[in-house]
């Protein structure tokens, strides 16, 4: 049991990582990672919300949707689910937690239309985890999401200095850059497999 | 945007100028996940066209009636509606393309093109002008992603529509296939809009970048200079 939860962790985070291997999220990936402070803001946000939606989304599933046989309003439900979520926690957190809000507030409206939490909570499904896997998933999935977005930043700083052709400037090498990033990823492949004999 | 825009132009901006994907980096994700081969491209443009056209008629239809507060929330569930129609066509009529795109389809709910194109054009526009619009930015999403399954099938596995193109002789590049081979080509294929763009003398703006903040759905609530740099 353990070792299965520790095998999806770190697959979520090395071999499986959303944005650079499943292509989840692009749209933060690129938009937010020029400085590090606020990559580090933007999935500190995305991971909290990944795991309190997949929190409520897995048991309205599976205990209000699949036994009515309403399994097909699974999308409608699930992004009103996040848009309440989110708009909720940015209320109570600028009323409680003044200094998470200041942290991460200004990314959490960023978030409803990011597609690493609707992603997660449909995947744990599809892959019929129970409800602490889809919940280390998510955690893994979050993390995952930190780590790119972090070591792209770094990548990014160097970009700045770069010149390159004009019509490259910009997005374009941006993106040639994420594929040497993304290139270094698939290095991992097989790797937590081994480690955890799965 | 200029209030007397012809019908046709509506239609042509979503092409090249505006195309979704090139030059208002929307929807980047299926661009780069699902495009390894031909049929899924096609495909999934196709979905995104019909959600595109017919969420933008709902939303223009509706944009009166919708309080701006919760714009937003409303936009989104009239998009997961016609989502949901989409994926169970699919499902009924085309299995082998319901099981390629995956979790992708249901996806189509949060393409930023979508919520973007409803933002931005369908609840300023009458409802013909946005189910133009849908079209033309339907079409020009559907065409960058045929592209790029086209680079990327024929070179990276030598196939279009799964019959083998190239001779044996030829090694396929396995590499263009993957993960780190979407990103290169996406931002080739940047750089080659830009370029046709900037020969045909339209006006490109000194920042690529600030025109995908724009887009961004929730650029009003960070003015341009929140989340978004």
């Amino acid at each position: 049991m353990a070792a299965k939860l520790a095998f999806i962790f770190f697959s979520m985070i090395l071999t499986n990582n959303y944005v650079l291997v499943k292509f989840l999220g692009i749209c933060p990936f690129l938009g937010v990672s020029k400085k590090l402070d606020s990559a580090v803001g933007m999935s500190a946000a995305v991971t909290f919300v990944m795991v309190v939606a997949t929190l409520a989304t897995w048991p309205v599933y599976t205990y209000l949707l699949e036994p009515n046989g309403l399994s097909y309003l699974q999308t409608i439900v699930f992004i009103l689910i996040i848009a309440v979520l989110v708009q909720l926690l940015e209320t109570v957190m600028k009323k409680f937690m003044p200094p998470l809000y200041r942290a991460l507030g200004i990314y959490l409206p960023l978030i409803t239309t990011n597609c690493t939490i609707l992603g997660v909570t449909i995947l744990n499904l599809d892959n019929g985890y129970n409800y602490l896997e889809s919940i280390v998933c998510a955690l893994g999935a979050g993390l995952g999401f930190m780590l790119s977005m972090v070591l792209f930043s770094g990548v990014r700083k160097r970009l700045e200095d770069a010149q390159p052709p004009k019509a490259f400037e910009g997005l374009p090498i941006t993106l040639v850059a994420a594929s040497i990033v993304s290139l270094s990823f698939t290095g991992f492949g097989g790797l937590v497999e081994t480690i955890f004999g799965m | 945007m200029e209030k007397k825009q012809s019908k046709l132009s509506i239609v042509t901006n979503g092409l090249l100028h505006e195309n979704p994907n090139l030059r208002l980096v929307l929807g980047t994700c299926p661009t780069l996940a699902i495009t390894t081969s031909v049929f899924n491209s096609i495909g999934m443009g196709l979905a995104a066209t019909f959600v595109l056209i017919f969420s933008n008629m709902a939303i223009s239809a509706c944009r009166k009636i919708i309080p701006d507060k919760v714009r937003i929330p409303a936009f989104i569930t009239i998009i997961a509606g016609f989502v949901t129609v989409v994926m169970m066509l699919v499902q009924a009529f085309v299995q082998p393309l319901y099981q390629a795109l995956g979790v992708y389809l249901p996806l189509i709910v949060v393409n930023c093109i979508i919520l973007g194109r409803a933002e931005m054009f369908a609840s300023k526009n009458g409802v013909l002008d946005s189910a133009l619009d849908g079209l033309g930015m339907g079409i020009g999403f559907t065409l960058t992603l045929t592209a790029m399954g086209f680079i990327r099938e024929l070179l990276g596995a030598g196939t279009l529509f799964g019959i083998q193109i190239l001779p044996d002789a030829v090694e396929p590049m396995a590499i263009l296939a993957s993960p780190p081979g979407g990103f290169f080509v996406f931002g080739v294929l940047m750089a080659l809009a830009i370029m046709l763009d900037e020969k045909q003398g339209r006006k490109v703006d000194a920042d690529p970048e600030k025109i995908g903040c724009a887009g961004c759905p929730n650029s009003k609530n960070c003015h341009g200079e929140g989340g978004c740099e």
